[in-house]
């Protein structure tokens, strides 16, 4: 047992593991402390001061946050003095806060708002300071509303240490500071890799998504207009929280029979091409050891980890995979193949997306993804807006029926479902590659050294006398170390996947708020048991993408592919000019 | 003023940004070197040329963004030029009760500037700062290296002629 201390909480005696804070020992103890700037994933801050408690024998009130407990200490929680302390506090951010909550995106899913609420604040008892700066919609996938922060910099540990990306950081001092990019520039010039990860660990609304839902309503109502909808892999396992439900909530029925209600003329799936990036990538990774190509080979299909190497590693840029990402891979589909068995013009068809991530939007918007003449994909949705639209439609997600996906870009593999997850490219890309060399059965299709939210995890796989060495890292602090080992010519793996956000995509920057990381365990959870759950579970088993190479495509890697399906890279500047 | 280095001939920025890299070389290896580059920068041009970022930023391996929140985090760093002659007048408690308030008014009356303003010969600008450490003498303010303390505004005039 660890070494615990005793103390009294609101005058009841507590024991808790020695060096804990004030306000975790509160909280197993089933005392709820108000925090704001506080997130169970990061540094302890201190910054915003609600947390505020009374330690006997301690002259002021102390952060719960910070606060480590000792024996014998006795804290109370509630007092006038520290209700006034926190109401002051809470107040004074409120007066340099815009009070347009109606129109806020983060509307209802406000921490600043919720405390506001709980605390029964009802009155403004100091001068209003409104910010003057304005705001940046530079990027394609976030929009910063500066004068919505509260400078709690969550955003800025998951930019600068979590991500390594370095675009947002605290500017100026005192009562001016503001969370800011070099030279006061919009994103879009700031080298970010439009990961999203601010956005989800901002407690107000001062980082959005770049609201895509008004073209897609239009889109809907356009009868001339065929749209099409795809689902990301993680989203069947994250839509649910959006309406309440527990994390890891499996919904791909009711997600289905949603888009349905909502309009779109045929639902499909991005798992269905992520069974064809499988079969394009693994002869991709095959091609490559057999005649000596650049190796490791680093998957793409994460657009936030794109963007970062082409910035910040563009030396490695010949050893990404050309694979198009699942997503712009049915877009190119669904203007082609699709449009073509349907015998309806591609001019008309409108491809939605419906994905975990804001980088998502940035790719969509690549000048080179139109290889069918038309852009691959029109709109993006994260799982937020998604969210937004059903509740706006009025739709009760966790009472609709279970419904199936359209034929044919609707089917899928256990193996693609997997992708929402960190290292679920690589078990599926192993699942293919191990049959395709030996050509016998794989046992156990399991890998899960890949699996789970450890930064780097390694797994090494014996098919038909190769060793295929392979190396799994997410979050792009952890893609830096990878790349740094490739770079430095000391990393002798085969194949390395590389997810852009903590977790994969089911800790998207586009997901659900709040996603913490006991959160993304459940969802890896999930998808998984989605695995388990899927007739077939490897992707060169799914029938119709083995039509489609008989009716299409001819063979992986062929000219067809090369055109539709593939893509290349550009060296990005890594400082802003 | 400082000349923007944006605004020099090309041969003598490039020249100017050698100067840059002598800085970083000497500093590159001590623990903490940021502030004592930026500072000998902003000695070589007035203030800090966002150019001189990228060399610094690739040299300690930080992203340009730390550089610009430790340039805009202290009053002592210009991010654009600013005149040649720098007035930093302390805006603390001890100095504004005994008189920053008239002593600022005095400097607007013979120069015609705000605080973060320079004149439009560029000779002079003005910026009010946290403690300068002497508020013993308040109200104190400081004009480039030299410190002034008990300060009168009628005295104001004496003071700027003598940097003239």
């Amino acid at each position: 047992m660890k070494d615990q201390v005793r103390l009294t909480i609101d005058g009841r005696e507590v024991r808790a593991d020695r060096g804990s804070s004030i306000l975790a020992a509160a909280r197993d103890a089933g005392i709820t402390i108000p925090t704001l700037c506080h997130h169970p994933d990061q540094r302890v801050k201190a910054l915003c001061r609600i947390c505020v408690v009374e330690v006997e024998r301690s002259r002021t009130l102390q952060a719960a946050c910070a606060f480590p407990i000792a024996e014998d200490m006795v804290v109370r929680t509630r007092s006038p003095a520290i209700r006034e302390a926190r109401r002051t506090v809470l107040e004074l951010i409120i007066a340099r806060h815009p009070l347009d909550c109606l129109q806020c995106a983060r509307n209802l899913h406000c921490e600043l708002q919720t405390l506001a609420e709980r605390m029964g604040v009802r009155e403004a008892n100091f001068h209003r300071l409104d910010s003057s700066i304005e705001l940046d919609t530079s990027s394609p996938s976030l929009v910063r509303e500066p004068a919505k922060c509260i400078v709690c910099r969550r955003c800025v540990e998951a930019c600068q240490e979590v991500q390594q990306v370095g675009v947002l950081f605290p500017m100026h001092r005192g009562a001016d500071t503001v969370v800011g990019t070099a030279g006061d520039r919009g994103l879009l010039d700031a080298v970010c890799t439009m990961c999203g990860q601010c956005s989800l660990i901002c407690p107000t609304g001062a980082i959005t998504e770049q609201d895509h839902t008004r073209q897609v309503w239009e889109a809907l109502g356009d009868p001339k207009r065929h749209v099409v909808v795809q689902t990301a892999p993680a989203t069947r396992v994250t839509i649910g929280e959006e309406f309440g439900m527990e994390p890891g909530s499996i919904v791909t029925g009711k997600l289905v029979a949603a888009l349905r209600r909502l309009g779109f003329d045929r639902v499909f799936d991005t798992d269905f091409t992520a069974d064809l990036t499988i079969l394009e990538e693994a002869h991709e990774l095959l091609h490559r050891v057999k005649e000596g190509g650049v190796l490791p080979l680093i998957t793409s299909c994460s657009p936030g980890w794109i963007k970062y190497v082409e910035h910040f590693f563009p030396q490695l840029l010949p050893h990404l995979s050309s694979c198009k990402s699942p997503q712009q891979m049915f877009g190119a589909l669904a203007k082609t193949y699709y449009a073509e068995r349907a015998g309806i013009d591609p001019a008309d068809i409108h491809v939605v997306s419906i994905m975990p991530c804001t980088a998502k939007k940035f790719e969509a918007g690549r000048p080179e993804m139109t290889a069918s003449g038309y852009a691959d994909v029109d709109a993006v949705l994260t799982s937020r807006e998604l969210g937004r639209m059903l509740r706006e439609a009025g739709i009760d997600f966790a009472d609709l029926p279970e419904e199936e996906y359209d034929l044919p870009l609707g089917i899928s593999t256990g193996a693609a479902a997997i992708f929402g997850a960190s290292g679920g490219v690589m078990e599926a890309a192993l699942r293919t590659a191990y049959e395709t060399i030996t050509g016998s059965t794989l046992e156990v299709l399991d890998i899960t050294a890949v699996r789970g939210l450890d930064g780097i995890k390694e797994a090494a796989i014996e098919a038909g006398g190769l060793v295929v060495k392979a190396a799994v890292g997410h979050g792009l602090g952890n893609a830096r170390r990878l790349c740094e080992l490739v770079a430095g010519g000391a990393a002798d793996y085969h194949f390395i996947e590389i997810m852009g956000c903590p977790g994969g995509c089911i800790g998207g920057g586009g997901q659900p708020i709040p996603t913490t990381n006991a959160i993304r365990q459940r969802r890896i959870d999930a998808i998984y048991q989605v695995d388990r759950n899927m007739p077939i579970r490897k992707s060169h088993e799914n029938q119709v993408v083995k039509t489609l190479y008989a009716e299409f495509l001819g063979h992986p890697l062929g000219e067809k592919s090369h055109q539709l399906l593939h893509t290349h890279y550009q060296p990005r500047e890594r400082y802003p000019a | 003023m400082s000349v923007a280095l944006e605004k020099l001939p090309s041969q003598l920025r490039e020249q100017r940004l050698k100067e840059v890299d002598q800085v970083i070389l000497r500093h590159r290896d001590r623990p903490g070197a940021l502030l004592t580059i930026l500072t000998e920068i902003q000695d070589l041009f007035g203030y800090l040329p966002e150019a001189t970022f990228k060399p610094v930023a690739q040299a300690l391996g930080i992203p340009v963004s730390q550089i610009w929140g430790v340039a805009t985090f202290y009053t002592l760093f210009n991010t654009r030029p600013r005149g040649r002659h720098m007035i930093r007048l302390c805006e603390n408690a001890p100095c504004h009760i005994q008189g920053t308030v008239a002593v600022l008014e005095a400097i607007q009356r013979e120069l015609g500037i705000a605080p973060g303003e320079d004149t439009q010969d560029g000779e002079w600008g003005l910026e009010l700062v946290s403690c300068l450490g002497i508020c013993g003498v308040a109200p104190a303010l400081m004009i480039d290296d030299q410190v002034y303390g008990n300060v009168r505004p009628e005295a104001i005039p004496a003071i700027l002629d003598s940097h003239r």
